[in-house]
């Protein structure tokens, strides 16, 4: 089960008529009005005008964008990407405390396996004075991607609205993409599992579901929850609002509490992204980790002793 | 006449050896097939689990497999490319070892491929890339030049048997069974070696040994860039393909020195692979051993001396005892220093030194192979931080070992079925005094 499906059976409304009012509400002009509150009543009632002409007052949580712009496209369509979207991603550093909940929360809504980390979050020092910090790595969704070059049958893809897709019933499972890929971000389904299921009609690469063995997988910047006029599972579930998600075309983000200005954000933040150098135009900028919420040590608080080995690398130069 | 005369007494001494089949013979050919087959039932329990059955995670997506398919490669492109230049050259001493190069070429082409079918997530999806190919990836030019290869190479050492099978076809002895002079018949295509025919197959010949020879340094440089055109430490290198097209055709000469060693123990092929043969290959493989530990030397020393730290990080792995040191110093010192060493010194120069330490250098090659695989990949530029030990580091599987048992004993069968089918020397090629090539001689003006 995911909470797709759950959301699924809670599309009841509209069926008969389509609001007028709706359309412009779920088409996701606003996030911040949506991010954060689907999963419960909000008890905020929106006034709508059905086709025949009757005023109804419905919770707004119930609200389903019904029109095809809402649904992942399959096949040959979603390799076009949203109309007019550029979606970006902002993570601020100095917000991270190694919670791992996005690391949950992207695991529960794609089905993974618990070594299946699509943002994995990594102990990061720029040199020996400075203190280590956490970095949370999705897929960067490059605008000249490394994988897409190097796949032999064009399973993954760049999107015009930024993403960078894998169509799983194309994949050969040759794994050019994952070595190519300087920032090790994709991962391959090594093991057959019964939730796998192959050229499944519902699948979608906007969804990464059901998933394929053999072939690769990774972060795809969940522009179906996008469609919904939802934030991605990682942006949505992090306790400390650390990762922004949004349109460039709009100039704006939001972690669901507040909404900022990309570029101001970035101008004034000293956003970067990661290995500029690579020259890969990743779409995920990053806020330096300064005036931090949290000292970093409280990130390794919650690890069991196995987790906490992994960070060896960092932890043995410096002081516990 | 005098020549024809000659002929015959060739084929007299290797038709015995054509239609005896001793016991130990059919005893190799049920080993090997063994092999071959718990290598399928390897194959099948990997289509059937998935590929964590193999010792490949998401850090380190090629081992083994990837490895061979280097290796075997490189042996084919090897194989075919000094075949071609011996008989381009009109190489009188190397006339004899054509075929056998030749076989070693096809034999390890059609391995080779097989090992990335191996390595492959999705088998059944293989047509996938034909029908949606995309010329941008390497992968793409890696199966356009294979298949080139391959069809070079088959039909070169189909051309090469021509003339032998016709002359197996008129051989008067009733030891050739009739079913086998029909074959013959089949495949010796009328040949009848007519001054006409004979013009047409020598220059067909010259023709296609002149076509592999940039095929295969073509084939094996794009090899190359499948890893050289990844970001990577140690891959993303300028100096990748001619190394590895320098390792390929050093480690082509040893194995052609096993296999001379192999058939000199049959008495039929005593007067045909001489100490001569030896000694020459013995300098060959000299001189390749300096312009391998050159090559390596260059390729290090240009990364470790900025000390990027990428770079730094991956060459930490190879010189630490804990990480790949061991297997670094077997690489060298068995592919760069030891042949030094053997052949130098005339008290160490003999038969069954030199193809020892010819063994030792295959060994060694493959070493380097998978030092030039599986270090860099776990060096990625985001160092690896992951609690699952098995996740980090690599260490094949008994699926990965059987198949690459199997792999050895495809090569091995192959060889033992072929010099029965026709002479492993090819006779044709040296009792004819063939015809200096004129563009060489003739082709310049004054």
């Amino acid at each position: 089960m995911n909470s797709k499906e759950k959301d699924k059976s809670r599309r009841n409304f509209l069926r008969k008529g389509f609001a007028i009012g709706a359309g412009t509400i779920a088409g996701m002009g606003a996030l911040s009005t949506f991010a954060g509150n689907e999963e419960k009543k909000s008890g905020e009632k929106v006034k709508l005008l059905t086709a025949d002409g009757k005023l109804v007052e419905v919770d707004k949580t119930d609200i389903d964008c019904k029109t095809a712009d809402c649904l992942p496209t399959h096949g040959k369509a979603a390799r076009k990407g949203i109309p007019g979207r550029k979606f970006v991603m902002v993570i601020d550093l100095s917000k991270c405390a190694n919670a791992r909940k996005c690391i949950d929360a992207c695991q529960h809504g794609h089905d993974l396996l618990p070594s299946q980390e699509w943002i994995p979050v990594h102990l990061m020092k720029n040199n020996s004075i400075s203190d280590p910090y956490w970095f949370p790595k999705p897929c960067y969704h490059c605008d000249n991607p490394p994988c897409v070059k190097v796949c032999p049958v064009g399973a993954t893809f760049k999107r015009t609205d930024n993403a960078v897709l894998i169509d799983s019933d194309r994949c050969i499972g040759c794994k050019f993409c994952i070595s190519a890929c300087p920032y090790s971000a994709r991962r391959f389904n090594w093991e057959n599992r019964d939730s796998y299921s192959d050229n499944d009609s519902d699948y979608s690469p906007e969804t990464s579901l059901p998933g394929q063995h053999g072939v690769a997988s990774k972060c795809d910047f969940c522009p179906d929850r996008s469609r919904e006029g939802k934030l991605p599972y990682c942006a949505k579930s992090c306790p400390m609002g650390a990762i922004y998600f949004g349109d460039s075309n709009e100039d704006a983000i939001t972690n669901g509490e507040e909404t900022l200005r990309l570029r101001e954000t970035l101008e004034t933040k000293a956003g970067y992204r990661f290995m500029e150098n690579l020259g890969t135009d990743p779409n995920v900028y990053y806020l330096p980790p300064v005036d931090r919420m949290f000292p970093y040590k409280r990130g390794l608080k919650n690890l069991s002793e196995e987790q906490l080995k992994a960070y060896e690398n960092i932890l043995s130069k410096t002081d516990k | 006449m005098e020549t024809n005369k000659k002929s015959t007494t060739i084929l007299a001494d290797f038709v015995p050896f054509l239609v005896t089949f001793k016991k130990s013979w059919y005893l190799s050919i049920i080993v090997l097939s063994i092999i071959i087959l718990f290598g399928f039932y390897a194959f099948i329990v990997q289509l059937v689990d998935g590929h964590i059955v193999t010792g490949m995670r998401d850090n380190v997506v090629w081992g083994v497999y990837i490895i061979n398919f280097i290796f075997f490669l490189g042996l084919s492109y090897a194989g075919a490319l000094i075949s071609c230049i011996f008989h381009l050259g009109r190489v009188s001493w190397g006339k004899p070892l054509i075929r056998m190069l030749e076989i070693m070429a096809v034999a390890s082409l059609i391995v080779g491929p097989i090992y990335i079918i191996l390595c492959i997530g999705r088998v059944d999806r293989l047509f996938n890339l034909f029908i949606h190919a995309r010329i941008q990836s390497p992968i793409t030019w890696d199966v356009i030049a294979i298949f080139t290869d391959m069809v070079f190479c088959i039909a070169y050492l189909y051309m090469t048997h021509i003339k032998d099978f016709s002359k197996l076809r008129d051989w008067e002895d009733e030891r050739i069974k009739p079913w086998r002079r029909k074959l013959y018949t089949v495949l010796s295509i009328g040949y009848q070696d007519t001054p006409q025919q004979k013009k047409q197959l020598n220059s067909a010949l010259d023709i296609m040994a002149a076509i592999i020879i940039p095929t295969s340094i073509i084939a094996y440089s794009l090899l190359a860039w499948l890893f050289g055109m990844n970001l990577r430490p140690g891959w993303h290198s300028s100096i990748l393909a001619p190394y590895f097209v320098l390792t390929a055709v050093y480690s082509g000469v040893c194995l052609l020195i096993i296999v001379m060693w192999v058939y000199r123990k049959s008495r039929y092929l005593k007067n045909y692979i001489t100490n001569q043969h030896f000694n020459y290959l013995g300098f060959v493989m000299v001189m390749f051993a300096l312009f391998y530990g050159y090559f390596t030397f260059s390729d290090y020393i240009t990364e470790w001396y900025n000390s990027v730290k990428v770079n730094t990080s991956l060459l930490d792995k190879l010189f630490s005892f804990e990480g790949y040191a061991w297997m670094f110093i077997i690489s060298i010192v068995t592919a760069a220093i030891l042949p030094l060493i053997v052949i130098a010194v005339p008290r160490f120069r003999s038969i069954n030194s030199i193809t020892i330490t010819a063994f030792f250098v295959l060994i060694g090659l493959w070493f380097r192979r998978y030092l030039l695989i599986v270090p860099p990949l776990e060096t990625p530029y985001i160092p690896i931080q992951n609690s699952n030990l098995e996740w980090v580091n690599y260490s094949a599987t008994w699926v990965e070992w059987t198949l690459t048992a199997a792999g050895i004993a495809f090569i091995i069968l192959v060889y033992m079925l072929m010099s029965k089918l026709a002479p492993i020397i090819p006779i044709s090629e040296i009792e004819e005094r063939s015809k200096k090539i004129r563009v060489f001689y003739k082709g310049t003006k004054e």
